[in-house]
């Protein structure tokens, strides 16, 4: 371990640790907003707002149990269903009848609508700021690096982080589901002429994807306080994210993650004050070299 | 009515000219003819509307008639507001000149981010553009020293003559008609069909000789110009700059106004601009107003202790009027694609094709 020390100070391996734990949020909430945009090619502008709801839902939950473990689990487990329940309903009554309409269409569609989930959230939940308690059994800090401390609940978010990555990519490529979904991404026509019901799969993808931004707002909420415009930000990033990944490559979508994730931290350290413009700078500069994303697209 | 029928009729077949002249009509009187009472309020919210509705037609020109998805507008917008801003406070600059420097500033950056984005087409444009634009964004939000940081700038000195409510109303009727008429004459150029054109076949425009880089690329740097205009309208009426005013949020309710008014109509952006600030403005009082005349009507029905948290919640109400606004989207969308100005002129024309068959 010394060695490593002398090749990388301790206190830029802690902010390595901090922005990877970062980039498991980032990569869970725009691998949802990439299969959704890959499959459905819908901008779904709202992904933020669900994001949003599943940390006020996870909030919601955490509080009915006075055991902050108990309620821990049953808010990730409750929290992402909720979330996956009301972009169902948005799909059947909304999304399903505007797969043809030109992405303009769609991105004002999702727009209008992260519009009234804010407000719905403001009235449910009201405008103040709402913390989420950290499970007992993830509080505190672990002596990681030598002197530096590392908050538990972190090291619990690196190791969810490649479970996500590896239930995807199971889902996408060895689920009859995953493959009926990519072959309505290449042609929709001629899946639905095989004879298979391509409308319920694309809300099964939808549901899944928003499932995920759901699951990124639960698992977020004990490390942030929940509050409204917390969507604003994260969804910007999570579209850049997808675009420098290449659009519905979840893999590049890991890969995007970590850019954006380690370039923040990164850049806090450099120069804190201008700490948020590095992920940006980073964008604009992988997209100037590959502008289509760094790994193939799916369209 | 047969007659009212007629006469709205009348009405609806009138050209788009004779609305014109009657809207210029009603806005050079308009300070005349409101209430004294609440003026400074009502004025206010006229230069408002002219100078949103004039950043929102000018991203309808690369998003209507070029088919550009200009996603982040805004950022042109704040930049134009900015730049007038920081000429004036931070370098001295006197107001008349400074108000050029903010325009000129919209218009290098909008032909900056332009050569960036230019390469790339549709949705990877607009996402691409959102990110240089957010960029700007996060450079104004830190920079304390410079731009003020999430603060914003307040209290700009402007000239004497535009500090009045009216004498800045003035201003930007003026500005704003000016800016209209330009966008106007840059549609029906020859230079605006050629845009038109490359928006419904791209291929076959660069096959007949034109130059479609080319005329995108100006097209981003007037919508960029024009906005970096409404920017220095926004500093004169408020004389007051945020980092809100770059934030892909607004960017995204300008696309709104578009979308309400009509993309494919001159006049739709302003119409829908009207629409989305008078739906913020008097979405709360509206409420009200249907829940006092509900417990009017039916107030028997319920105790007075009811009645009063009801109209307690109508109150509360003017805090959600983006809820007031996604709703009227979500129905646009669904059934008048084309917008408010759209709608009419179908209206207009199954008039026309009546009278045809009646004949």
């Amino acid at each position: 371990m010394d060695i490593l020390y002398a090749v990388i100070p301790p206190a830029i391996l802690s902010q390595i640790f901090v922005g990877l734990s970062r980039s498991v949020i980032l990569f869970i909430v725009s691998s949802g907003l990439s299969l959704i945009l890959g499959t459905l090619r819908i901008p779904n502008v709202a992904h933020g707002s669900l994001y949003m709801i599943g940390a006020f839902a996870a909030y919601t939950v955490s509080g009915f149990f006075a055991d902050s473990s108990t309620g821990f689990w049953a808010a990730l487990i409750l929290a992402p269903l909720f979330v996956a329940l009301v972009s169902f309903i948005s799909e059947r009554a909304l999304f399903r009848h505007l797969y043809e309409r030109e992405h303009l269409m769609l991105l004002l569609l999702t727009f209008a609508l992260s519009l009234i989930f804010s407000d719905l959230v403001k009235l449910t939940w009201g405008a103040e700021y709402k913390s989420v308690p950290v499970p007992a059994m993830f509080q505190g800090y672990v002596p990681l690096f030598g002197e530096m401390p590392f908050p538990t609940y972190n090291l619990f978010l690196l190791c969810v982080g490649p479970v996500v990555a590896l239930l995807l990519w199971l889902l996408i490529n060895r689920t009859k589901i995953g493959k009926i979904a990519r072959a309505a991404a290449v042609d929709r026509e001629m899946v639905g002429a095989v004879g298979i019901n391509v409308s319920w799969v694309f809300a099964g993808v939808f549901v899944i994807g928003c499932f995920l931004a759901g699951l990124g707002g639960a698992l977020v909420a004990p490390t942030i306080s929940v509050t409204l415009g917390m969507d604003h930000s994260l969804i910007i990033e999570a579209f850049l994210i997808v675009i420098i990944g290449g659009l519905g490559n979840i893999w590049g979508a890991l890969l995007g993650a970590l850019i954006f994730g380690l370039t923040q931290s990164m850049g806090i350290l450099i120069w804190p004050k201008f700490g948020i413009i590095f992920p940006y700078l980073a964008v604009v500069i992988v997209l100037i070299f590959r502008p289509r994303g760094l790994l193939k697209s799916a369209w | 009515m047969v007659t009212g029928n007629a006469a709205l009729k009348n009405m609806l077949s009138a050209g788009y000219k004779t609305w014109v002249f009657l809207g210029v009509v009603l806005l050079v009187l308009l300070p005349a003819v409101v209430p004294l009472s609440a003026f400074r309020f009502y004025i206010y919210l006229a230069s408002v509307i002219l100078l949103y509705g004039l950043a929102a037609t000018s991203c309808n020109l690369p998003l209507g008639y070029g088919g550009i998805y200009q996603f982040h507008h805004a950022v042109f917008y704040g930049a134009g507001a900015y730049g007038t801003a920081l000429a004036i406070t931070r370098m001295g600059i006197s107001p008349w000149i400074a108000f050029l420097c903010g325009p000129a500033v919209s218009a290098l950056l909008a032909l900056i981010m332009g050569l960036i984005c230019m390469r790339l087409s549709k949705l990877y444009f607009g996402m691409l553009q959102i990110s240089l634009g957010s960029l700007v964004w996060a450079v104004v939000y830190r920079w304390y020293s410079f731009t003020g940081g999430d603060d914003g700038i307040q209290g700009i000195p402007v000239p004497d003559v535009l500090a009045s409510a009216r004498g800045a109303y003035y201003f930007v009727l003026a500005v704003t008609g000016v800016s209209f008429f330009a966008l106007y004459r840059i549609i029906k150029s020859p230079f605006g069909i050629a845009l038109q054109g490359i928006r419904d076949n791209p291929v076959r425009s660069e096959m007949i000789g034109i130059n479609v880089m080319a005329h995108q690329l100006v097209t981003l740097v007037i919508a960029g110009f024009f906005a970096g205009v409404a920017g220095v309208l926004f500093v004169v009426v408020d004389n007051t700059v945020f980092p809100d005013m770059l934030f892909w949020t607004l960017s995204m309710e300008l696309i709104i106004m578009c979308l309400l008014g009509g993309m494919y109509n001159f006049f739709g952006p302003l119409t829908g601009a009207a629409i989305v600030i008078f739906i913020r403005t008097f979405s709360g009082s509206f409420v009200e107003f249907l829940t006092s005349s509900a417990i009017g009507l039916f107030g028997g029905a319920i105790s007075e202790s009811a009645a009063d948290s009801l109209m307690a919640f109508a109150a509360s109400f003017s805090s959600y009027w983006t809820l007031v606004l996604g709703v009227i989207c979500i129905l646009v969308i669904f059934f008048v694609p084309n917008g408010v100005l759209g709608f009419f002129d179908r209206l207009k024309e199954k008039g026309r094709e009546a009278v045809a068959v009646g004949e």
